[in-house]
């Protein structure tokens, strides 16, 4: 079924504003002016609907430039990200391939080779992968270059990968009571868990011992609220509930977390006015979230399917999510931004398309805002990766493993 | 040489490869190959201290003048959790004065509040030095700019759990929900503390629901305090919907015609509860019939955004209740 969807009345979207003067705390103040700006770009978009009825548009053209020039130059502002270097493979690659950009076999010969030398430099000797050239290894770069490789897709990418050295890695960080270190000494928290459980799946090499008492660990971390903290006794926050309950999907132990708290908690964090979604209760709406949170939907409906519920539609408003990212979230050069005032980045225009597969794609449903012209290619909810990649490296990893490939 | 803090920013930069102290070092370049990918267009600054950085990593050099250096490196970028890890081998095997580290890194934290490597360097360092007694102090401090800050929380429950400091907590908390009834970390704070000190008895749980129905009245559209309610009646054995106060309290706000999706979905799982106990008054006000007009309302005209959540619901519910005839009427046969 392939269904058009069309944007929500402007008065649908005022009589959602906050009441000015309902209260005087921060972050009742801070709200509405967050709210004021979104309201001011769904305003314009309405005028300019009358001229164009197949608005809003996905800046296809401009967010490919803007993330292949990134690829191969990036400016001194992202210094800040230099302990960060495989996640802006990752947060370049993907994308491009949700935009379904299918790149001359020359460029992408230079581009694995480019992606395969720097990621090559990134691994440690001692198994995994640190954030740039002779950092240690950590668990979220190691994440990051994986999926970056296994996005790749080419023999030259998987063989990277020491998948020896990278599970003595694993364990080396794994505690004896199921939670993961990001390095040797490092900070411990849940994105550990899933950055090491999702690489294990990935490549191949996960092991009972591996993920022993992993399960526990995270669901210690579900929270009153119902989403997952950090740690257990944080709040819950949209980034770590998309890593605990994604591990556990992984690791085939979804039923062992409250499902029904947690669904309840992911729908609350939708904004009514502006569509998208904030991280934790009560904080202001930013568009990273569009995966974090509503990537975690997917993973639900295949809970609920396992307990007998069909669902015939999404649970969350994938209208007005697309909305938020299409509306308020593009920058007109390419690039998306977290909201409206805010500078464009790498990281949330990887998040901002990945969302916005999200909401388009149910089941084999397409749910488009705008023309067809701005859907973009499924992404598979667990790993954040197309799921043709996905099958396709765990193919050749199974293989590897049955000696079928060296 | 003491590892101060009293160089580099006030005065002129002097680059490491014009540094006398440095010539014996030769600079090691990162390696980015032929053709790099994302590459970042270092500053001369940066790029030129990274580079000593790489050489005394590769020397394994365990100085005062390396120490010196992760110090400019950590400061050009605090997220290398390499360099904070390797500053702490320096201490250690230096066996540096951990108590300077302490007020140097607390500096460093007000600068870089939102970073897990500065919090996790001084949570190593508080450890080392089994000293916390300024840890309360340093995340009110960072709370003062942000009182969400997910890191300053995380570390000061580390601290009170670890050294016991639940003392004068909650009164700490009750203070930042007086500046912000909205600020959820505070009542996660809140729960933190009851559920790792007294615990959910019910002498507490009463006087955690009057607390809370107060913050309620004050601010009904506040998300965070119908979260904690809810939290709270997870731990009332009877059940949320034979909580009488809380009963009272919702069905008042109803009756006066308030409509907050929040309490309108707190009534929905009142009315819910009903299905899973035995044998519920028959005159009871909390029906699976007001469970479904109520998802209905919230799909409808009250949480229009959840609108499919409340439809779904409304399913569930009626489903449950299906099967619960089911089972009743054939236990009943029996
Ligand atoms: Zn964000």
């Amino acid at each position: 079924m392939e269904t058009i969807l069309k944007i929500r009345n402007i008065s649908d979207i005022t009589n959602k504003l906050t009441p000015h003067n309902s209260d005087l705390t921060k972050t009742t103040r801070e709200q509405v002016t967050v709210e004021k700006l979104i309201l001011k770009k769904f305003e314009d978009l309405h005028s300019c609907l009358r001229v164009n009825q197949n608005l809003p548009e996905l800046f296809k053209e401009q967010h490919i430039k803007y993330l292949k020039d990134n690829l191969f130059y990036l400016p001194s502002s992202y210094e800040s990200l230099d302990a960060s270097q495989t996640w802006l493979c990752y947060w370049i690659v993907h994308p491009l391939s949700l935009l379904g950009v299918k790149l001359e076999d020359s460029d992408k010969s230079n581009i694995a080779k480019f992606l395969g030398k720097i990621i090559f430099r990134c691994q440690s000797p001692e198994g995994g992968f640190g954030g740039g050239p002779s950092q240690i290894p950590h668990l979220a770069a190691t994440y990051a270059a994986v999926n970056a490789l296994i996005i790749l897709g080419t023999e030259e990418a998987y063989k990277i990968i020491n998948r020896q050295k990278l599970y003595e890695f694993l364990l080396r960080v794994k505690q004896p009571d199921g939670k993961f270190a990001m390095h040797t000494g490092g900070e411990i928290d849940i994105r550990g868990a899933y950055c090491a459980i999702s690489v294990a799946s990935l490549t191949g090499i996960m092991t009972k011992e591996l993920v022993d008492n992993t399960a526990e660990w995270i669901v210690s971390c579900q929270t009153y609220e119902g989403g997952f903290a950090g740690c257990p006794g944080s709040e819950a926050h949209g980034g770590y509930t998309f890593c605990g309950l994604a591990a556990l999907v992984i690791l085939n132990k979804g039923h062992l977390c409250d499902n029904q708290a947690l669904l309840r908690w992911l729908v609350q964090k939708q904004m009514k006015m502006e569509g998208g979604f904030q991280g934790r209760a009560n904080k202001l709406v930013d568009s990273c979230y569009s995966f974090w949170q509503a990537g975690a939907f997917p993973i639900i409906y295949s809970l609920l399917a396992k307990d007998g519920h069909i669902l015939l539609d999404h649970l969350f408003d994938e209208r007005a999510l697309q909305e938020y990212i299409l509306i308020c979230c593009q920058h007109p050069q390419g690039g998306m931004l977290d909201k409206p005032s805010k500078p464009r980045d790498i990281y949330h225009t990887c998040y901002s398309i990945s969302g916005l597969s999200i909401a388009q794609h149910f089941l084999n449903e397409k749910h488009v805002l705008g023309s067809y012209r701005n859907e973009l290619v499924v992404t598979h909810p667990l790993y954040n990766i197309r799921p043709d990649l996905v099958a396709k490296g765990l193919i050749y990893f199974r293989n590897f493993n049955s000696g079928g490939s060296t | 040489m003491s590892d101060s803090s009293s160089d580099e920013c006030d005065t002129q930069h002097v680059l490491f490869k014009n540094r006398p102290e440095w010539s014996d070092v030769t600079p090691l370049k990162q390696d980015d190959g032929d053709e790099p990918v994302v590459l970042i267009d270092y500053t001369e600054e940066f790029e030129d201290c990274f580079d000593y950085f790489r050489a005394i990593v590769q020397k394994k050099e365990y100085s005062d003048r390396a120490l010196q250096l992760t110090k400019t490196a950590a400061s050009l970028n605090p997220a290398n959790y390499t360099v904070w890890q390797y500053r702490r081998e320096i201490l250690k095997s230096l066996g540096k004065d951990l108590h300077e580290e302490l007020d140097y890194i607390g500096k460093v934290i007000l600068k870089q509040t939102k970073n897990y490597q500065v919090w996790h360097h001084r949570r190593i360092i508080v450890e080392w030095l089994q000293d916390p007694s300024k840890e309360k102090y340093l995340t009110e401090e960072a709370l003062a700019k942000d009182p969400k800050n997910y890191h300053a929380w995380q570390h000061r429950q580390w601290a009170i759990k670890t050294f016991n400091l639940y003392d004068e907590e909650l009164a700490y908390v009750d203070q930042l929900l007086k500046e912000d009834v909205k600020n959820n970390s505070a009542w996660n704070q809140r729960y933190f503390v009851v559920n790792n000190t007294t615990g959910f008895t019910e002498q507490i749980l009463n006087n955690e629901i009057d607390y809370t129905l107060g913050k309620i009245k004050l601010l009904i559209e506040n998300e965070s305090s119908w979260n904690y309610l809810r939290g709270l009646l997870v731990h009332d054995k009877k059940g949320i919907s034979h909580n009488k106060k809380v009963a009272d309290f919702c069905e008042t706000l109803y009756n006066e015609g308030n409509r907050s999706p929040f309490l309108l979905a707190v009534i929905v799982d009142m009315c819910s509860e009903q299905l899973t106990y035995d044998g519920g008054d028959g005159d009871s006000i909390y029906t699976v019939m007001r469970a479904k007009e109520l998802c209905n309302d919230l799909a409808t005209q009250y949480d229009t955004i959840r609108a499919k959540y409340w439809v779904h619901m409304a399913e569930t519910i009626e489903k449950q209740a299906k099967e619960q005839d089911i089972q009743d009427t054939s236990s009943s046969t029996k």
